[in-house]
């Protein structure tokens, strides 16, 4: 598949699952795609990144579920911080562990996960739909985390085969298999799309993070995570990252990364970069 | 001859200080001062802590701040984030965490600032593990702008619970709730008091109690302030030539 065909998939309304984790192996190509159609009122799932900068900018998003939105080597997204204060994008705000919790019981099918985080906090009060649940054993009581439910994850990964088999190789396997197992649709992007045999020519078996059964499509998108991480191919584009935060400080700066980077396909996207980066090296 | 310690490095001594009685838990420090002053302890009074490159890998010896384990170091174990949330439950961890707002019972704020929650002022990063942390395992605090805007009468959000809602609700939110102690850029603080409201446990050299009392947007507890211990030469030359040789504490505060 192609970006393009996956966010053709997205209908307005959806809740989408987005997978990597802050500045962080970020499902970019597709989120880029998303952001050339015209679907609105989405509800989105996410360690937020720059993929929740950028829908947010893009007007995409009524509700984010969240637990934190960051750029990690740049604290704040300056896009979602915008949305926030304009009061354009609703939230419920969820403890990290709860965000998962709730990944957990949409993928067993069950009716709530309990855990401690969020007792005494202001995300309880903050979200009065969240209710405690008493131990049938004891006097304990905890957080009951309805489903997360998602129509539609996203994620992006080192490599997967035609499949579906998705593969990671850097240090972390974020959350990525717990979207896909929370959807209904899941689409898996890659650096490259590989024969099944091939996986494990220079990799543990460990590495293969997403089995078949839980995903919809695959794409093959070399630098589908750009800007952010995706180890050991490549790490944060760092510059290009403090140019996205530079530029959506400022609404005219804005209409120039937007006409620049944006408007096009990824082949577009790649070429701007890359005049970019040596824009930036001379 | 040692060149005196400076004010980031007294910190770092005062942040090394809260990992003592740590024992063999999972080290969380956020932030660079917080970061350089877990390695510090690790290296001096707890070398049993266990401790991250900063991302997945767990390192029986760390590489210089801002290195990944895989680049130079000794990896131990793997720590994805995934696992991080179990070592929470589980209670084998300790955290440091930053505060932009904090009250006198230790509620904490990194969410947003302004009281209409759907509409605020200035959108911060989130709750992140706070909530979850606090309720669960040891947390600490590192302030680097002691002011009263950061040190404030309520915090607009709480996402870290503090030991008022902790008692309030001692059988749920304070079954497992231990905040202990907040360090800033001019002071150590404490909630050894009897209703667990805040205390000048020390002021750094150099700093009067009438400073941080200023500094404050609500009245503490001075009834034993001692001063902070200076870092000895031993843990300067462990703060300069091991842990941070570029000096990156000295970028977060002067």
């Amino acid at each position: 598949m192609t970006p393009e065909q996956v966010a053709a998939r997205i209908e307005d309304g959806m809740t989408i699952g987005i997978g990597g984790w802050g500045s962080r192996r970020k499902p970019m190509s597709i989120v880029r795609a998303l952001l050339r159609t015209d679907v609105k009122d989405l509800t989105v799932v996410s360690y937020g990144g720059p993929d929740v900068g950028l829908l947010c900018r893009a007007g995409k998003l009524r509700k984010l579920v969240y637990g934190f939105v960051s750029l990690d080597s740049i604290s704040l997204d300056p896009n979602f911080r915008q949305a926030r204060e304009s009061g354009a994008v609703e939230v419920a705000e969820y403890d990290e562990g709860m965000l998962l919790a709730g990944l957990q019981a949409a993928a067993q099918r069950l009716p709530f996960m309990p855990i401690r985080a969020g007792l005494g906090s202001d995300v309880l009060t903050s979200n009065p739909h969240l209710r405690l649940v008493q131990s049938p054993y004891g006097d304990d009581e905890v957080v009951a985390v309805p489903p997360l439910h998602l129509d539609v994850a996203i994620v992006h990964l080192n490599a997967a085969d035609e499949f579906g088999n998705g593969q990671y190789l850097g240090p972390d396997p974020y959350f990525d298999d717990r979207y896909c197992m929370a959807a209904d649709q899941a689409y898996v992007s890659c650096e490259r799309i590989v024969d099944t045999a091939d996986l494990l020519k220079d990799a543990p078996v460990q590495s293969l993070l997403i089995s078949r059964m839980y995903v919809t499509g695959v794409v093959e998108s070399p630098y589908g995570a750009h800007f952010t991480s995706c180890p050991p191919e490549y790490g944060r584009d760092e510059s290009f990252q403090r140019h996205y935060v530079d530029s959506a400080q400022d609404p005219a700066r804005w209409r120039d990364f937007a006409a620049t980077f944006l408007a096009g396909d990824e082949a577009a996207y790649r070429a701007a970069v890359e005049a970019f980066a040596n824009g930036a090296a001379s | 001859m040692t060149e005196p310690a400076t004010l980031a490095e007294i910190c770092v001594a005062a942040c090394a200080d809260t990992w003592i009685d740590a024992g063999e838990v999972l080290a969380a420090p956020i932030g660079v001062l917080p970061t350089i002053g877990a390695r510090l302890a690790k290296l001096t009074s707890a070398p049993d802590l266990v401790l991250t490159d900063g991302e997945a890998l767990l390192m029986a010896q760390l590489p210089p701040l801002g290195s990944s384990g895989l680049t130079a170091g000794v990896i131990e174990g793997w720590m994805p984030y995934r696992r991080v949330f179990d070592v929470v439950a589980s209670g084998r961890r300790r955290v440091m965490m930053g505060a932009s707002q904090i009250d006198r019972y230790g509620n904490q704020n990194i969410s947003r600032i302004g009281k209409d929650w759907q509409r605020p002022r200035a959108q911060l990063i989130g709750v992140r593990g706070a909530p979850g942390n606090t309720v669960n395992h040891t947390t600490n605090y590192w302030v680097p702008n002691h002011s009263p805007r950061a040190f404030v009468e309520s915090v607009d959000f709480v996402s870290g619970v503090g030991h008022d809602r902790a008692r309030a609700d001692r059988h749920r939110a304070g079954r497992f709730h231990d905040v202990r102690v907040v360090v800033t850029n001019l002071a150590v603080l404490d909630f050894a008091t009897p209703d667990g409201s805040m205390r000048l446990r020390s002021v750094h050299p150099g700093i009067t109690v009438d400073a941080v009392l200023a500094a404050t947007g609500f009245p503490l507890d001075t009834s034993a302030v001692a001063e902070t211990r200076m870092p000895s030469d031993e843990e300067l030359r462990l703060i300069r030539t091991v842990i941070d040789p570029a000096g990156q504490r000295d970028r977060e505060i002067r």
